[in-house]
């Protein structure tokens, strides 16, 4: 009985739901074609060291996934909803990035501004329109798709407004670092960024009530108003909050590319952020979440979007197969069906302990 | 089974994690009867209904209900229903933003389409005929709590149960609506429906009842008739030892005795909130315990929330220790050390999904401020105190706390805001819906905070516990006050004439 109950705690804590989407996808790659894991060492043109293979490519692209999905958890946490804009606002903050670096010359040689400067502008810039989501959630009580709808809708036409229409493109190497890798470390730098989000989220949740705030108005509204909470505030907070999430992802995409493309970039990243939410297990009607869930839950999409790549599916079927995946995912994941194999576990221990007793 | 019976529970068990909720529970329902199922919080009679109503499975035993040869095996509340046990819950279960009529139908057409209009007159006829004070196409938001209970009991009673269950139907009703839902009852008992009722008022059960099962800790106590067991027996029997002798209460712990007995702790001048309650004065003495009474909608709710700002405030002058203060928003007062236990437990009071410790330091952790969260071991340290001190049922600080018993997610909600060491504290129908055992302890606590200086605004639907623990009372009707009552006057018959006749000031 007493490892039935310890099969059914492990079974029913909520970091497992992606854990065994993850493993799932291993042993599927180690028995279809285990050269997957091949990693080799090369240089790049720069005559740095580097790795590659697709563990590789899943790390790096996984963390600016994994970063969008902490943001996005909040914003679910707090309001119940989610904000499927942040593919425009990447847009948006990315092209106020290179407008910073770049200046008037779209073509220009140097750069206009140091790119920490650039950076904080397009964070702020990025948070600002995060606000103006949060605002239509929490103040006028829009429902978050809806609200968010209007910068989904006008967020790459603000981005091709803010530079004129023009494809600003950068020329100094020291801004490929980001979406690249910092010469003599062979790891991607958008794995160590996401590192550093990590980090500073734990230190957030750590270090402040945003965590308690937070879950409390996803859970019970009204009851936290009169414990003192400004429910509407704290919504707010965490649309600004992901808003940052969006100009750091915004600096890896733009950093890959060294230029951006309005209408293409980051296109439909929104629904791999919200997917690694409820991959993570957290509830999409707000409320109680997990961090550290949504982060794997992203980088198992990545494993899963980088898996159906080495199967040579072509990019237009990529979202059918996705899509089939991701309802088995969801539906192993949900609520009833772990309740039944935790209680599987629970009948077979008990039969075997029955057959001990018998002998 | 027995010939009289419709229904025969034999032997169940239940077993929750750590917990035997049920061991060994007899219960049986005899046709044309109202049978009282009575015992303390977490005594099992919330889990005998629902393993009888099919939200639990049972762990053991059988359940055998007339017309049916075998065991019934009810699997689902759909189930239930289906072989006529209805249940009409103590929080409102229906859908507030549904009208009327379509709260008695939803979930049980019978054809793919509906005619409204037959729909609609069918439940114009049922409200009717209940004497129901609603309209079939009025939303059901908009009704009063009272009459949204009634709504679900019409629901129940179209269904054509067998056997309703009333889940703590009356502890959001005013007296004439007890009544008429004690005439609903007996109407139903004489067509031959076996009614459980489950419920804290011990007037009720005499004044309606036919039997009375007790439970006590999961197990079964008893069944008796209700003639064989006078109120204080049952006390006793759903206690488990002697009850104290309530009416001394109040003479045992002394009063406040401080210096500064008599200074003023707060006021209010002139204080109005976009409730509709007409402006009124108010004021408290530290170590004080006051209330307010009146009916159902009178605005005693409604007053204490202007006083901590959980309504929007319209006008008025405050002051607090001598200082004036102002009062917009909850935190304004939580700063000023006032404390308010809200009225509706589920809807205001806890975050459901939270544990008992982060709802136990929530209000302090939210004064504490942004910055500043307790290190787990402080707050585990909190949550312990107070889980000891107010006796609190749970089975760890981490249990989500609406899994808690309704007595016990009260004392959660209490031993938040007593953390927040308030001057004043105001609870608003702190012993709604909880059992004898637990009131009189609330209640205990309530006149040993007051001893110890602390001002106490209680409000209660139950007059008789108003006059064991408040020394003064302010009268309440329709939204005025009407009157004041303190020292001799404080009798049940001076509240009465002073509701029906005191002049509106």
């Amino acid at each position: 009985m007493k490892t039935g109950n310890i099969f059914q705690k492990i079974f029913r804590r909520q970091i497992m739901i992606p854990l065994a989407a993850f493993l799932l996808l291993a042993i599927f790659n180690l028995v279809a074609d285990p050269s997957f894991y091949k990693i080799t060492l090369g240089y790049n043109s720069a005559g740095n060291p580097v790795l590659s293979g697709y563990l590789i490519t899943i790390l790096d692209y996984g963390s600016e996934l994994a970063i969008l999905a902490i943001g996005m958890t909040l914003v679910t946490a707090a309001s119940g909803g989610q904000d499927i804009s942040v593919g425009a606002a990447i847009a948006i903050s990315g092209s106020m990035l290179l407008r910073c670096l770049c200046g008037a010359d779209t073509r220009s040689e140097n750069l206009n501004m140091p790119i920490i400067c650039a950076f904080l502008i397009s964070m702020v810039v990025a948070g600002l329109f995060g606000a103006f989501n949060g605002v239509l959630v929490a103040y006028f009580k829009i429902q978050p798709m809806v609200a968010t709808l209007i910068l989904f809708t006008a967020g790459r036409s603000i981005a091709a407004w803010i530079n004129n229409n023009e494809l600003p493109i950068v020329n100094d190497q020291s801004f490929a670092i980001y979406g690249g890798f910092i010469p003599g470390i062979p790891i991607p730098m958008p794995f160590f960024i996401a590192v550093i989000v990590m980090i500073i989220t734990w230190l957030i949740l750590k270090f402040t009530n945003l965590g308690l705030y937070v879950q409390s108005v996803g859970i019970n509204e009204k009851s936290s108003r009169l414990n003192g909470l400004n429910p509407e505030l704290l919504k707010v907070l965490t649309f600004v909050l992901l808003g940052v999430c969006v100009s750091v992802a915004a600096l890896i995409k733009t950093s890959r590319l060294m230029t951006i493309n309005y209408s293409v970039i980051a296109k439909d990243i929104e629904m791999d952020a919200i997917l690694a939410v409820a991959l993570g297990g957290n509830a999409l009607s707000g409320g109680k979440f997990n961090i550290p869930a949504s982060i794997l839950g992203a980088y198992v999409i990545q494993f899963l979007t980088t898996t159906l790549y080495k199967f040579n599916v072509s990019s237009d079927a990529l979202s059918a197969y996705k899509a089939v995946v991701v309802i088995l995912l969801v539906v192993f994941s949900s609520e009833s069906v772990r309740g039944w194999i935790g209680g599987l576990f629970k009948k077979s221990v008990a039969v075997k302990a029955g057959k001990e007793a018998k002998s | 089974m027995n010939e009289n019976s419709i229904l025969e529970m034999r032997n169940i068990d239940k077993v929750f994690p750590g917990v035997r909720a049920l061991s060994g529970v007899d219960f049986t329902l005899r046709k044309g009867e109202i049978h009282a199922l009575m015992g303390e919080n977490g005594a099992g009679k919330s889990t005998l209904i629902k393993v009888l109503t099919g939200v639990y499975p049972k762990d053991n035993g059988e359940i055998r209900m007339a017309g049916h040869d075998k065991p019934v095996n009810i699997k689902s509340p759909e189930d239930a229903q289906n072989i006529g046990i209805s249940t009409v819950y103590q929080e409102i279960t229906l859908c507030s933003n549904l009208s009327v009529a379509e709260n008695i139908f939803i979930g049980r057409e019978k054809s793919f389409f509906t005619n409204w209009k037959m729909r609609n007159k069918r439940a114009g006829e049922i409200l009717k005929s209940l004497d129901i004070p609603a309209s079939p196409t009025q939303q059901l938001g908009t009704c009063s709590i009272a009459v949204q209970q009634m709504v679900a009991i019409a629901r129940a009673v179209d269904m054509e149960c067998k056997i309703l269950i009333l889940d703590e139907p009356t502890s959001s009703l005013d007296e004439q609506e007890v009544a008429k839902l004690f005439k609903l009852m007996r109407e139903l008992k004489q067509r031959g429906v076996g009614i459980i009722f489950v419920t804290h008022f011990l007037d009720q059960v005499y004044e309606v009842c036919d039997r009375i099962t007790v439970l006590r800790d999961g197990k079964l106590v008893g069944e008796y008739e209700i003639k064989d067991l006078p109120r204080l027996m049952l006390v006793s029997k759903m206690l488990g030892k002697e009850l104290d002798d309530m009416s001394s209460i109040k003479s045992d712990s002394g009063g406040y005795n401080g210096e500064d007995k008599d200074k003023i702790l707060f006021e209010a001048e002139n204080l109005s909130s976009v409730e509709a309650v007409n402006p009124f004065d108010f004021h408290i003495k530290k170590g004080e315990v006051n209330g307010f009474t009146g009916l159902l909608g009178s605005g005693r709710s409604e007053s204490v929330r202007a006083i901590f700002g959980a309504d929007r405030v319209l006008s008025g002058k405050l002051k607090k220790d001598g200082r004036d203060i102002k009062i917009t928003k909850p935190i304004d007062a939580m700063k000023n050390k006032i404390a308010y236990l809200p009225e509706d437990r589920k809807e205001d009071g806890i975050i459901g999904d939270l544990s008992v410790r982060e709802n136990i330091i929530l209000a302090l952790q939210v004064l504490e401020g942004f910055f500043h969260p307790f290190s787990r071991a402080k707050a585990e340290e909190f949550a312990d105190e107070y889980i000891k001190l107010l006796e609190i049922k749970t089975a760890s600080t981490d249990t989500p706390v609406k899994s808690l018993s309704g007595g016990n997610q009260q004392k959660v909600i209490l031993a938040r805001w007593l953390l927040t060491h308030p001057d004043y504290l105001i609870l608003d129908e702190p012993t709604r819906g909880i059992d004898v055992g637990t009131k009189v302890e609330i209640q205990k606590l309530v006149l040993k905070l007051a001893s110890e200086g602390m001002g106490v605004t209680f409000i209660s639907s139950e007059t008789d516990e108003m006059l064991r623990t408040c020394s003064r009372l302010i009268v309440m009707r329709d939204r005025h006050v009407v009157g004041e009552l303190t020292g001799e006057d404080l009798n049940q018959h001076k509240i009465m004439s002073t509701i029906a006749e005191g002049e509106s000031e």
